[in-house]
């Protein structure tokens, strides 16, 4: 009955989006106030039929009810009752319900926490939603419904989740990359009621500024969460693999970081209205294409959902009415005459320029290298591979390109500034910056030119923001007074780029640093790796809810101390009889000592070892916390909020003036 | 029917097989080598596999290929060798860097042809954008006489 | 038309270009819909067989290419512990008794097993090269039983099929080629 309950739900909740993408937007055309009206309540009702129908989704995990096919081959009795919630999205179909949840809270976060929108931009706003909702659930309806039953002859027991999806970090995971994604929904039905309505104004940017900054964080948080993962599960202590369905996730997060720093020069100085709205389009259609290369199968990953050329036909459809339709409002609609302000070569909007040439070509390159071998394949080419060799060699460099601007950027001017006082600015930091890169590699021998190169931009740009910082301090009458005057928009970029520094030392440390060894040990075998001493104590036989293994006692000391006592595991889960590594990782801040176990080799109890050594590698993490952190910060500036003050007035002029 | 399909095909998500970090214990005449065989197993793919580097995988085909590049590495072939002899068997596939040859010739250029259109279209745009910075930081009329004759003289240019 | 018309015509078309550029990619993602990325052409299309020097399977004797070459056939890799193998084999009974020549490339088995399963289920190839070691395949860029080549009268490589040869398989890819290879053959 539950099942049917949710997919009843589901189909209500898609009844009521068909409505939302009509009826407002017909109303925010005709001037039909009752009909805009209607476009809040719509929202919130979307959201509580698709929460209803999670919710039964989630009861038919949680009570194993195998009479579900989604439940039959996704879960199992024996699983913890955290990962049977989690298995909800832990397959296509459920997954899709979970996007269409996260799709379904964003509209209805739109419509109650925005009492500054006037009338008739909101409804144009949800209604734009409402659209990508009916194409999401008609997806999952039409093509992957999650409801499905195996009736008659439901199994007793259900095929298990895949092992890899049993842990702490993917419970979280694609929650938060799904925010990040969808959000950015948001910022591209802003665009698209900005299109529509004709006006590309100010007001327009500072609505949609906060959304951007938040769905970019999650997405950020998101990105992290899975190279965190794939470090530590997936047993190979590598972070990124620049596989397609991570690629699908970092393209919308390239363009979206052009986006939010376009967004500032559009909100303050009232430019690059064209382009910003073009990169709001631009990233959630990236949003949408990852969405059709992990479902579609059109490219071989690791990470791809169960693919069908159907599903991907439907998406590729849905792709092209949704993104197609926009790219053809902003050709009719954008204003084609660059705006009237203007500004020296010399000033921050330049410097931001350069900022989004620079995510936008190193968008294009991922997308590009990403599709690659599918054009060749389709032209006849034969096949061909592209991975982390050339995504690396190309960009790298890019990412190098953006450290100057990212010291200058704060330091500038809006408008007009001037290259002598620019010289002036940079001359500490370069120093500084120069003298680390030229020692640090040397205290941390041996002298290496990339972790040189980044220690030197990583370094000018923390003293030429700690400069900055400083000087707008000083510039209170006393440093209280300084501190006040700094805003959290300030103060959230000056974090999210001292994160973007931590990345950067963090990638080429590690990168560069770590070593690597696969040996074969036997209990009472010691080894040397980087200065530590790993000793392999035993191995015992270890048994968890739903698995059995064998894990090995390894001690490791540096100069004659114990630093740390790991137990890696072979893991054998007892419902699918998969196999699986769990490494055992000690973490620190300048260093993690990562050890995995392989196949027992001979007969003496010798295993085949995997020691690692990767230093600077929490940097990384730590710096994506710190970008996200820095884009929440931001959103807490106060004329977001005191824009409502002069909204009641708007809403006023909206209902006279229409 | 359907039912059953989707059912075999979700069973196959994820390539359950992959978590298992397949650990050899080859042993290395020199770390030289070693390094090279690190970074040649890197760079070639596994062609069986989903997404993968035949350091990473635990097909069969990956060991075996494995195998095959610690007997060439011990038995003095080149990083260029070892290339050759693998796409020669398993095709262009199985580089994961593509040689700058053919058409890859695009995928390598391709980066540096779009910073340096980005850059030009940038520059033509900023150009073209109106010139009189008014509101703010006023001009000196020293200024304004400069950039007056600057901008002639770009007109006249182009 | 005013010269700042003309011009205006100008920005409002560069507007369509990202239209222009997403319709080129719906294109290819179109056209990637209907393609398999996991369907590997085998390296040595027109090429021909590699040397070798392999012993027969149940036969005391050493193996070459021109052993297997002559007239257009089927060269099959297989092995007892492929499970697929298991599932094609019926068909390449068929296949041999229709008169279609099936080499086998026994590959990295043992030959016992091997002569105990072609004793089982019956024995559609001419002769079987035993692979122990796989270094054959390797050559071939085998990467997983079964194969199956197409080779020409010339003993040259001239497509691969990856997985199990089936009536579809037979007549929608391997047969159309194999009877314009013969007819090549026939009519020099």
């Amino acid at each position: 009955m539950i099942p049917e309950i949710g997919h009843f739900a589901l189909i209500l909740a898609f009844c009521l989006s068909i409505i939302l993408a009509t009826v407002p937007a017909w109303g925010a055309w005709r001037g039909n106030s009752v009909a805009m009206a209607l476009a809040p309540s719509l929202s919130v009702g979307i959201l509580v039929f698709v929460t209803i129908s999670f919710g039964c989704l989630a009861t038919a995990f949680l009570q194993d009810d195998f009479s579900v096919a989604l439940v039959a081959s996704h879960s199992n009795t024996l699983l913890p009752a955290i990962y049977k919630f989690s298995a909800v999205w832990g397959n296509h179909e459920g997954s899709l319900v979970l996007w269409a949840l996260i799709l379904a809270m964003w509209t209805a976060a739109v419509a109650l926490f925005s009492p500054q929108l006037p009338l008739l931009v909101l409804s144009r706003v949800l209604s734009v939603m409402g659209v990508i909702a009916v194409g999401f659930l008609s997806f999952s309806l039409i093509t992957s419904n999650p409801f499905a039953r195996l009736l008659p002859g439901a199994p007793a027991d259900g095929n298990d989740l895949n092992p890899l999806l049993q842990d702490p970090g993917l419970i979280i995971h694609p929650p938060l990359l799904y925010m990040g994604y969808v959000g950015f929904s948001v910022a591209f039905a802003f665009a698209i009621a900005a299109l529509l309505g004709g006006r590309l104004d100010a007001s327009w940017a500072r609505w949609s500024r906060p959304w951007t900054n938040i769905a970019w964080a999650f997405l950020t948080l998101g990105i992290m969460l899975g190279s965190w993962w794939a470090y530590y599960e997936l047993g190979w202590g590598g972070w990124w693999f620049w596989d397609p369905v991570e690629n699908a996730s970092f393209m919308p997060w390239l363009a979206g970081t052009a986006l939010i720093h376009s967004l500032a020069a559009t909100e303050k100085r009232g430019l690059f209205k064209s382009w910003t709205v073009l990169l709001a389009i631009f990233a959630f259609s990236l949003s949408l294409l990852g969405t059709f290369l992990v479902r579609s199968g059109v490219l071989t990953s690791v990470h791809a959902f169960a693919t069908d050329p159907d599903r991907g036909l439907f998406i590729l459809v849905f792709l092209g009415l949704v993104v197609g339709g926009s790219l053809t409002l902003y050709a009719v609609r954008a204003p084609a005459v660059s705006s009237r302000v203007s500004f020296a070569w010399v000033s921050r909007e330049s410097l931001l320029l350069f900022n989004n040439v620079v995510f936008l070509v190193a968008t294009l390159t991922v997308l590009f290298g990403t599709l690659f071998p599918l054009i060749v394949d389709a032209l006849g080419m034969g096949k061909v591979s592209v991975g982390p060799p050339y995504f690396n060699a190309v960009f790298v460099p890019l990412m190098a390109l953006l450290v100057p601007g990212m010291v200058l950027g704060p330091v500038s001017r809006w408008k007009r500034d001037n290259a002598a006082r620019w010289r002036g600015e940079l001359l500490i930091p370069t120093a500084v910056a120069v003298l680390c890169g030229i020692t640090f590699p040397l205290v941390h021998a041996p002298y290496n030119v990339w972790v040189a190169l980044a220690v030197l931009l990583s370094s000018w740009l923390l003293v030429g923001l700690a400069k900055d910082f400083w000087g707008r301090l000083r510039s209170g009458s006393n440093t209280a007074a300084g501190l006040r005057r700094l805003t959290p928009g300030y103060c959230g970029m000056v974090i999210a780029h001292l994160g973007f520094a931590a990345c950067v030392i963090g990638v080429v440390a590690t990168s560069q640093y770590s070593i690597e060894h696969d040996l074969k040990m036997e209990p009472g075998d010691s080894r040397e790796l980087a200065g530590y001493t790993f000793r392999f104590l035993d191995v015992g036989q270890v048994r968890g809810p739903n698995f059995i293994a064998d894990e090995a006692r390894f001690e490791v000391m540096q100069n004659g101390v114990q630093v740390a006592l790991l137990n890696p595991q072979k893991r054998r889960y007892l419902a699918s009889g998969s196999v699986m590594t769990e490494a055992a990782i000690d973490d620190g801040m300048f260093r993690d000592l990562f050890v995995a176990m392989g196949e027992p080799v001979g007969d003496n109890g010798a295993w085949a070892i995997r020691l690692h050594y990767k230093p600077m590698v929490r940097w990384m993490w730590l710096g994506a916390i710190m970008m996200a952190v820095g884009a929440f910060t931001a959103t807490l500036d106060k004329r977001y909020r005191r824009e409502r003050q002069t909204a009641d007035e708007r809403i006023g002029a909206a209902a006279h003036g229409v | 029917m359907t039912l059953l399909r989707t059912l075999l095909l979700s069973a196959l998500m994820l390539g359950a097989s992959h978590a298992v970090a397949l650990i050899e214990t080859y042993d290395f005449s020199n770390p030289e080598l070693e390094a090279r065989y690190q970074y040649l197993s890197d760079e070639l793919r596994c062609p069986k596999c989903q997404n993968q580097n035949i350091a990473d995988s635990n097909a069969p085909i990956a060991q075996d290929l494995r195998r095959l590049l610690h007997q060439q590495l011990e038995s003095g072939a080149s990083d260029d060798e070892v290339l050759e002899y693998m796409v020669d068997r398993y095709g262009e596939f199985v580089r994961y860097r593509p040689a700058f040859s053919g058409t890859a010739v695009l995928l390598w250029l391709a980066p540096i042809l779009l910073l340096f259109g980005a850059v030009g279209v940038l520059i033509a745009t900023l150009r073209s954008r109106p010139k009189n910075v008014s509101e703010g930081t006023a001009l000196t009329a020293e200024d304004n006489a400069r950039l007056q004759k600057l901008l002639n003289t770009t007109e006249r240019d182009s | 038309m005013s010269a700042s018309g003309l011009q205006h015509m100008g920005s409002r078309l560069k507007l369509f270009l990202p239209l222009f550029l997403f319709v080129v990619l719906a294109t290819i993602l179109f056209r990637g819909l209907s393609l398999d990325p996991s369907e590997m052409p085998s390296a040595l299309i027109d090429r021909p067989l590699p040397q070798f020097s392999l012993p027969a399977l149940g036969a005391d004797r050493m193996l070459s290419s021109e052993d297997v070459s002559g007239e257009v056939a089927l060269l099959n890799v297989w092995a007892t512990w492929c499970i697929s193998c298991r599932v094609e084999h019926p068909y390449l009974r068929q296949l041999a008794d229709a008169g279609v020549p099936i080499f086998g490339l026994n590959y990295k088995d043992s030959d016992a097993a091997a002569l105990r399963w072609l004793e089982e289920l019956g024995n559609p190839y001419r002769l079987n090269i035993a692979d122990r070691e796989g270094t054959l395949g390797v050559d071939l860029g085998v990467y997983g039983a079964p194969e199956t080549y197409l080779l020409d009268a010339d003993g040259v490589v001239r497509y691969r099929h990856v997985g199990v040869v089936d009536e579809n398989v037979w007549r929608t890819v391997l047969e159309p080629l194999y009877i314009e290879l013969t007819r090549a053959e026939n009519t020099p």
